[in-house]
């Protein structure tokens, strides 16, 4: 089980506000995950990454064990705690504020 | 018994405001969407319970919210806004071409006789429509591919087209308009599109005269004289009684002739709202003092309407989307601010009161007049 830690304004849109766990097919990748998370939360979709490139939006990163991730290849493999759900993927939006 | 909804969009969500026909007591809901821009939200004449709403932030994009319960629920609808073929380029703010980038959805306009079918102004500026209650979306290419399109170029807000008006006398006939490219009408539901900006005069581009380049910043109507435009530009407020075809200006003995909100009494064609603002740089109203200013003339003699309203020190703006009037037999006025109030007038504009205070930035007002 994959765990997968979504920003708050995406915390609202579906309305779950933990940990999101999902099954994910081996190999375990960012494009599978995502795939993945959307198919369970369909209003997810162009949010986090756009709909038709499926490239990141500019806005959101992606952290795992200590690592940005963001600009890793949409199909490398997660790395290895993150497939045993030891330690959560994370989705984040960017800082703003002020 | 007669009441009204009024469906306000802010910077951190949406509320809904209600009362019955006297419009003294008011019951507010929200936020709804909390933490996200609330560019506009309105509702089907045709079905009052049919809500949409454009829901969006800079990092997670655009989606669609629909009710079909009157704002009591709601679910997200399709957010693909995929622009139809090459997007070419239009101007960017240095005068370079820049290509066509989706940026959120400023205006939804459903249908005057089907409540599954809504237009939606987008910023980069283009027009999309849904046949299915917002589940698909389709661009109508023939504006954005217009010749015109790659001399439009942004205004400080964004390329948004954030004005549409279906014509109550003839569906096919489709208002927009656009920051900062003008005013557009097509006469065949959006397949083709011509400016209608002949008579509108710009300082600030190259050719004050010219076809497109102009600063539109809202239109209105009245149901009634289906031909007579009102118009709230950058700088003047403007007429046209050929659907846009020629325009004169009406600002008359207004304090400023800038301003952003614009709109018309629901039962006196010839009576028009205006909320002037002191400048293009300095967007608040002149010496602090919040007032709407009424013609009963059509234009050129214009009355300020203050009872209620602050008159010191207040420096809020009233933007685009903010103004809207009801149909109750004594015809509503309301409007919101960018300091989070929302007012309204039971009397035309006569008499003010805030029906909330302290909301975030208000970025659309639209009210519903309900049976």
């Amino acid at each position: 089980m994959i765990r997968v830690v979504v920003p708050a304004h995406l915390k609202t849109l579906i309305g779950e506000h933990h940990e999101i766990r999902l099954d994910v097919d081996e190999p375990v990748t960012q494009r599978r995950l995502l795939d993945a998370l959307e198919a369970a939360y369909p209003v997810l979709r162009g949010t986090v990454r756009d709909q038709s490139t499926l490239k990141r939006r500019a806005f959101i990163r992606y952290f795992a064990c200590e690592e940005d991730l963001s600009h890793e290849p949409m199909d490398a493999e997660l790395p290895a705690r993150v497939r045993t759900g030891e330690e959560p993927f994370v989705i984040v939006g960017a800082m703003a504020g002020g | 018994m007669s009441g009204v909804r009024v469906l306000v969009g802010t910077s951190k969500g949406a509320f809904i405001c209600t009362a019955d026909g006297t419009r003294r007591d008011w019951n507010v809901e929200g936020p709804l969407f909390g933490g996200w821009e609330m560019y506009h939200l309105k509702g089907s004449s045709v079905d009052t319970d049919r809500l949409y709403a454009s829901q969006s932030t800079g990092w997670h994009g655009q989606l669609i919210q629909r009710s079909d319960d009157g704002g009591r629920t709601w679910r997200a609808m399709g957010n693909d806004f995929a622009y139809d073929g090459a997007t070419g380029t239009h101007q960017w703010y240095d005068g370079t071409p820049h290509p066509w980038e989706f940026a959120r959805v400023w205006h939804l306009e459903p249908s005057l006789t089907d409540p599954d079918v809504v237009l939606a102004g987008v910023e980069d500026a283009g027009l999309f429509r849904t046949d299915d209650g917002g589940t698909s979306w389709r661009e109508l290419p023939g504006l954005r591919t217009h010749g015109s399109g790659p001399k439009w170029q942004p205004g400080a807000g964004g390329m948004c087209l954030h004005t549409i008006i279906v014509s109550p006398a003839d569906e096919r006939r489709i208002f927009i308009a656009i920051s900062a490219a003008g005013a557009f009408r097509s006469d065949d539901a959006g397949a083709t599109w011509k400016p209608i900006n002949k008579g509108l005069h710009s300082e600030g581009i190259p050719d004050e005269d010219a076809e497109v380049g102009h600063c539109v910043h809202r239109i209105a109507l009245h149901p009634s004289r289906p031909d007579t435009l009102f118009m709230q530009k950058h700088w003047d407020v403007m007429r046209s009684d050929d659907a846009g075809d020629n325009w004169s200006e009406v600002s008359g003995n207004l304090p400023t002739d800038f301003g952003f909100a614009i709109d018309v009494h629901a039962h006196e064609p010839e009576t028009v709202y205006v909320v002037p603002i002191t400048s293009d740089a300095e967007h608040y109203p002149p010496e602090g003092k919040l007032r709407v200013y009424r013609s009963r003339t059509g234009g050129n003699e214009w009355e300020p309407l203050t009872k209620g309203l602050p008159q010191a020190n207040c420096y809020v703006d009233v933007l685009r989307d903010a103004m809207a009037v009801d149909s109750l037999d004594d015809c509503g006025v309301y409007f919101g601010t960018t300091g989070g109030q929302v007012y309204a007038s039971a009397d035309g504009g006569d008499t003010w009161d805030a029906i909330v205070r302290d909301l975030p930035r208000v970025l659309s007002v639209e009210v519903q007049t309900l049976s």
